[in-house]
């Protein structure tokens, strides 16, 4: 039997709530290869981040596994970094002490006290933050703030690196920014990504597959859309290419039309863990820009933004 | 870039000195308190001087001025005095040494009344002792509390059960254990010393200790699953997440501990008659010189403006170790 990189195999988690059993996954199959990057797209409360966080380890299977490299996965480690959406740096640790307090955890042994000071400025000169190093969390924007989540988790140098709407809390210029420097990053040191996206055109940039979700309760895989757009991809190329207009087609198809959103009535049994307008997908203001018009600015998000000032 | 941020500092204070001496806000700044204490002033004399007690009239503001003055000089008066005595005693020591060097001298300690300033002193003494005491215990079994459901739920019953206890419910037990554990020989803290600390500390325990459990258990889970990821020992992770997470609340909890501790002294002090202001207040009552009243109304103010100072002190501590600078604290 060939061995795969990161194997999830009938993956189902129950949650109690209550007193009441509720069934938030089931039978859920994906087998990753290294290097490969993988976006999981889906409507709210569909089990997305229930996925994430059983592969980072903090949530526990019911039934099935996650097998990374041989090994089964049962509790958090950073071999299995997780980039939060809200960032979640140490508001009283500077820049450099958040990468450092993770560094320092991971290479405590492996490395000497140089060594790892350079790993550290090393991993924030990829994402462009050498310059901040002693700047505390509240004095950076929410983008930079980002770039340092992400420092911090490469810095752990993760077998799977899972982002949890990395860039769900940013505005769209910002997010392009990132999502550029990502790209950047990845095609520098080829790791193995699994991303969490409400963003179909994100999804369709950045993968190499989109794994897109059914509706929950007991949600699951309904279809993959390998994305096979040659690397390095270009934005400004790619809005114009029949493929991706294609591909961005097929995701919606997936999501508006075969998953139809999850309806209102169903929210208020508290199924769905975000009420309608909470959080929504970011796909139908993009349809005007497809046409060319180059301004793909999305409605805004109170809460997300909320949240990024906070 | 920073040559810019360098310049603009001078000006930004400049401003903000401005803006301090604005006249709306002097008036805010100095004038309405000051109206409020003057009225308070006007009231207290106006009131004073119609109640008619067995020893004399109530002191109004000017006695108690006086007493407050009174009670300076007495304190001067007796240092002066203490001094006399050592510097006798030196010179009759070293007369004895001088005329028979194998001779043994004896050192004795000036055993006058302590004076109302030394009553304070020792009063913060034993407030301090009681505090540090508390908190030795109050925030590690905090920060149990927090991390661990299980701890929590086995502690709580505790915490609600001793919470409400007066300290004047402890002292009679708190007496009796000291003087049966604590009997060595030239006894480095006083037995009515350690009474009252000991009773401070079983009072000022609970503020801190529910602060903390609180403070602790409402940590990011955001962070925690960062700590969980990164898999940080307990001990890193209680250093460089919890405790500094929680700071806040650890200092909300202290200053109340150190509001309660400071109340419940006099009483314990009353009672336990260790030297301190509540033996102060208790003695001049039981004086009943015509003096008596105005003494005891310097004490309340006196008691009144170092828990104020005290208040004041754990604020600027707060300020110095929070990281957070942009806090409104109050």
């Amino acid at each position: 039997m060939s061995m795969t990189y990161l194997d999830i195999t009938g993956v189902g988690i129950e949650f109690d709530t209550n007193g009441s059993k509720f069934r938030a996954l089931q039978n859920v199959n994906l087998k990753m290869d290294k290097g490969e990057f993988i976006s999981l797209i889906g409507h709210s409360g569909c089990g997305k981040s229930t996925v994430l966080n059983i592969v980072a380890g903090l949530y526990q299977a019911t039934e099935g596994g996650v097998v990374l490299e041989g090994r089964e996965v049962t509790e958090p480690g950073p071999d299995r970094a997780v980039v939060f959406q809200n960032h979640s740096l140490m508001p009283w640790l500077s820049v450099y002490e958040n990468v450092a307090l993770a560094v320092n955890q991971v290479f405590r042994r492996s490395k000497t006290r140089a060594e790892r000071r350079d790993w550290v400025e090393h991993n924030l000169r990829l994402v462009n933050m050498e310059h901040a190093l002693d700047k505390l969390p509240g004095e950076i924007s929410g983008g930079m703030k980002q770039r340092v989540g992400i420092a911090r988790c490469l810095a752990m140098q993760p077998r799977v690196l899972l982002m949890d709407e990395p860039f769900g809390a940013l505005d769209a210029l910002t997010r392009a920014q990132l999502q550029d420097s990502l790209m950047k990053i990845q095609a520098e040191l080829g790791n193995t990504v699994m991303m969490i996206t409400h963003d179909v055109d994100e999804a369709v940039l950045l993968s190499d597959r989109i794994v897109m979700m059914s509706n929950g309760p007991a949600a699951t895989i309904g279809e993959i859309l390998p994305v096979t757009l040659e690397r390095p991809r270009d934005r400004l190329a790619l809005a114009e290419d029949p493929r991706f207009v294609h591909l961005r087609q097929q995701v919606l198809e997936f999501l508006y039309a075969k998953q139809a959103p999850a309806q209102p009535a169903r929210d208020s049994t508290g199924v769905c863990e975000s009420l309608a307008g909470g959080e929504k997908l970011d796909s139908a203001p993009r349809l005007v820009s497809a046409t060319g018009n180059e301004a793909p600015v999305k409605a805004g998000e109170p809460g997300d933004s909320g949240s990024e000032a906070a | 870039m920073s040559d810019t941020l360098v310049a603009a500092k001078p000006d930004m204070r400049f401003e903000q000195m401005m803006e301090k001496l604005k006249p709306a806000r002097v008036a805010q700044v100095l004038v309405l308190p000051a109206i409020g204490i003057l009225l308070f002033g006007l009231l207290w004399q106006f009131s004073a001087s119609r109640i008619e007690t067995s020893l004399g009239e109530f002191p109004g503001p000017v006695q108690v001025w006086e007493q407050l003055r009174g009670l300076g000089q007495e304190h001067v008066k007796a240092r002066e005095k203490a001094a006399a005595f050592y510097q006798r005693q030196e010179d009759r020591n070293a007369k004895k040494l001088a005329a028979d060097p194998e001779a043994t001298v004896k050192w004795r300690k000036y055993t006058g009344k302590p004076t109302f300033i030394d009553q304070v002193f020792t009063s913060l003494l034993t407030v301090t002792v009681g505090f540090l005491i508390a908190n030795l215990f109050a925030i590690p079994i905090g920060i149990l509390c927090g991390l661990s459901s299980g701890v929590y739920k086995a502690v709580n019953p505790l915490i609600q059960l001793f919470k409400p206890v007066s300290p004047l419910a402890w002292l009679p037990l708190v007496t009796m254990v000291v003087s049966a554990t604590y009997s060595v020989e030239d006894p480095l803290f006083d037995k009515a010393f350690l009474n009252s600390a000991i009773t401070v500390a079983l009072c000022c325990l609970w503020p801190t200790l529910i602060n903390t459990t609180v403070g602790v258990a409402s940590i990011d889970r955001d962070l925690v699953n960062v700590s969980r990821v990164m898999a940080l020992s307990p001990l890193v992770h209680v250093r460089k997440i919890v405790i500094p997470a929680a700071i806040p609340m650890i200092f909300t909890g202290l200053r109340l501990s150190l509001a309660t501790g400071w109340m419940v002294l006099i009483a314990a002090e009353m009672l336990a008659q260790n030297p301190g202001l509540g033996k102060f207040v208790w003695d001049e009552f039981q004086n009943g010189s015509s003096d008596s009243l105005g003494r005891i109304m310097v004490a309340v103010l006196v008691i009144g403006l170092v828990g104020f100072m005290l208040d004041k002190l754990m604020l600027t501590l707060q300020r110095k170790v929070s990281w957070d600078k942009q806090a409104v604290l109050r």
